[in-house]
């Protein structure tokens, strides 16, 4: 029975895994490039196996080309962007949800207003306000404009989900004499850890695969650069070396993507979930 | 509860430190927000209206002439109807591709229809940045994984020069685009299919419709509103494009494949346009593009609207 399910399905199996492969090919091009001398990548460019596996590539990339540097730089600008983001956004959602306070109606207005109206070329005044802080060329300027840029879609998103929580739970523990903060703490958020994991999948790839703003903020301090920043830099100082490249473009996928393949429900459930409001 | 009242002295306390824990709870990223979305997005109309390198003070209020420079560039209609040429291609592609492969993808007896599901998806979380400058390479004209392929296929004789000339290198921008993207059209369409009614499905089976009739006579009509949302989405997304075009083509051969946001960038950051950056004439690019996209999606969302105000 199964196999006839099999047989029936044959050729559209066929057609699938042929785009398929297709659509990764590029992927296992990259891997196995990263393994070539930069001599086999022009010669033998078309074979997948390389003479043999080396990691002189990756070495390369992450010592003498500074990925090390911009790995570092990378994972703290991206875990503290999302650790404010998932704060922020869960703060702002439970008073939404919970308090009926003066001002409340015009400031939801005001965030919906802020996913439709035009944003045209925010990057400049930004860029002025960072320099004007003083925070230019330094992480915590990075880290603040990619906070300050998250969707507020994430705050009304939480405000939907603790609006769905029943009230009763944090009554029960305001009059067990829990303050307001504590309530959220102990009782509310444990209860919206869905939430927070579509929060923190997104937040991080798109901090993570931010191209422009670390680009424009850290012009000045190359020490700074972000990965995306440095594979950038790095094909106008190495121009030639196209195994480096691919060596240090894999370092720079490989955690969004191991992100993604762990916590794949989150990502199609949040985006879905943004695209449809 | 409301019944004792004895209560009624606390409450009022009670609702007073509630209120200050909501707002509390509510400054930071209100702060946030106005510093880094809502200050920037008035400020880039106030910039547009001066004459301004992006230091010294602002001074030099010029009122409508950066706009009316604007429209009078050549270069700047350029960048408008290259923008829209890629926006065109790339939802020509992905759209009816996406929804093919979303309609194999959604027959539940598909074996390994998760594993395809994951495999399409991967290009959209990867790096814009590093999918750009890695496909220069791959689009390289000498020993390029695109030329060498062609050419093992013998579909080439000779290596096309992918980057070096204006069509093929728009060609290969939005050949790569699509192929990044597809994967969350491809989710949405997914969605669309799992909200259909099973019982017309049924009804039509029982009728003796085939497939493409089904397909045409139940699946097109009640996937059109679906179908608004992910042809707004696909032309915002690519209309607003940045970092793709710029690692893989920075614009060029010549201005080719200079998208607005790379000419509103030339402007703001480089000092190509002879001398100093010019904030203010860049911003009133953003602007004018800005209002664009925006007025083409509100045209759509109320497309949308009527879509599924007819369905019901």
């Amino acid at each position: 029975m199964r196999l006839r399910t099999l047989l029936r399905q044959l050729p559209v199996q066929v057609v699938l895994a042929g785009v398929a492969l297709i659509w990764i090919y590029p992927f296992i091009w990259m891997v196995s490039s990263s393994f070539k001398t930069n001599r086999e990548f022009l010669s033998r460019g078309l074979e997948l196996l390389p003479e043999q596996l080396r990691t002189e590539n990756y070495v390369r990339a992450w010592e003498v080309a500074n990925f090390s540097q911009y790995f570092q730089n990378s994972v703290i600008v991206t875990v503290s962007t999302v650790v404010i983001v998932v704060v922020i956004s869960a703060l702002t959602g439970y008073a939404l949800a919970r308090v009926q306070f003066p001002g409340k109606r015009p400031l939801i207005v005001l965030y919906a207003a802020t996913l439709f109206i035009p944003k045209g070329y925010t990057i400049i005044p930004v860029y002025q306000l960072i320099r004007e802080l003083g925070l230019l060329n330094t992480l915590p300027g990075l880290i603040l404009a990619e906070a300050g840029a998250a969707p507020v879609l994430f705050a009304l998103l939480f405000m939907a989900h603790f609006s769905g929580i029943p009230k009763e739970l944090d009554e029960a523990a305001e009059l067990d004499g829990a303050t307001f903060g504590q309530t959220f703490v102990h009782v509310m958020l444990p209860l919206a850890k869905p939430m927070i994991a579509t929060t923190v999948v997104l937040q991080f790839m798109w901090t993570w695969n931010s191209f422009f703003t670390p680009l424009v903020l850290t012009l000045n301090n190359p020490d700074l650069r972000t990965l995306t920043v440095g594979l950038y830099a790095f094909v106008g100082e190495y121009n030639t070396d196209w195994t480096g490249l691919t060596a240090a473009a894999l370092i720079s996928i490989v955690p969004v993507l191991v992100l993604f393949l762990a916590l794949q429900r989150y990502f199609i459930a949040g985006l879905t979930g943004s695209v449809k409001s | 509860m409301t019944s004792h009242a004895g209560a009624r002295a606390p409450r009022v306390h009670r609702n007073r430190s509630r209120l200050l824990w909501a707002y509390a709870f509510v400054v930071p990223q209100l702060i946030l927000v106005t510093a880094f979305t809502l200050y920037p997005i008035v400020m880039t109309h106030v910039y547009s209206l001066f004459e301004w390198p992006g230091f010294g003070p602002l001074d030099r209020f010029v009122g409508l002439r950066n706009y009316t420079r604007i429209l009078a560039d050549e270069l700047f209609w350029n960048a408008f109807q290259k923008s829209f040429i890629f926006m065109a291609g790339t939802v020509a592609l992905q759209l009816p591709l996406a929804l093919l492969i979303a309609i194999l993808l959604n027959s539940e007896r598909l074996y390994g229809r998760n594993v395809y599901r994951t495999l399409f998806f991967i290009p959209v979380v990867t790096t814009s940045a590093v999918i750009g400058i890695v496909m220069r390479s791959i689009f390289a004209s000498h020993d390029g994984l695109v030329n060498n392929g062609l050419q093992l296929l013998g579909l080439i004789d000779r290596p096309i020069r992918w980057l070096a000339q204006g069509d093929t290198a728009m060609i290969a921008l939005i050949l790569v685009a699509s192929w990044k993207w597809l994967g969350i059209k491809m989710i949405m369409w997914l969605a669309g299919l799992q909200s259909l009614p099973v019982e017309l499905y049924d009804a039509a089976k029982v009728d003796g419709a085939n497939f493409w009739q089904t397909f045409r006579h139940i699946t097109v009509p009640l996937l059109v509103p679906v179908g608004v949302v992910v042809l707004l989405f696909s032309m915002v997304d690519a209309l607003t494009a940045f970092d793709l075009i710029f690692t893989m083509t920075e614009g060029g051969p010549g201005f080719a494949t200079e998208f607005m946001e790379l000419y509103i960038y030339r402007y703001a950051f480089t000092s190509f346009a002879g001398g100093l950056p010019q904030l203010g004439y860049a911003s009133a690019a953003g602007v004018f593009f800005g209002v664009t996209v925006f007025l083409i999606s509100l045209v759509l969302s109320l497309l949308a609207r009527r879509a599924s105000q007819v369905r019901r």
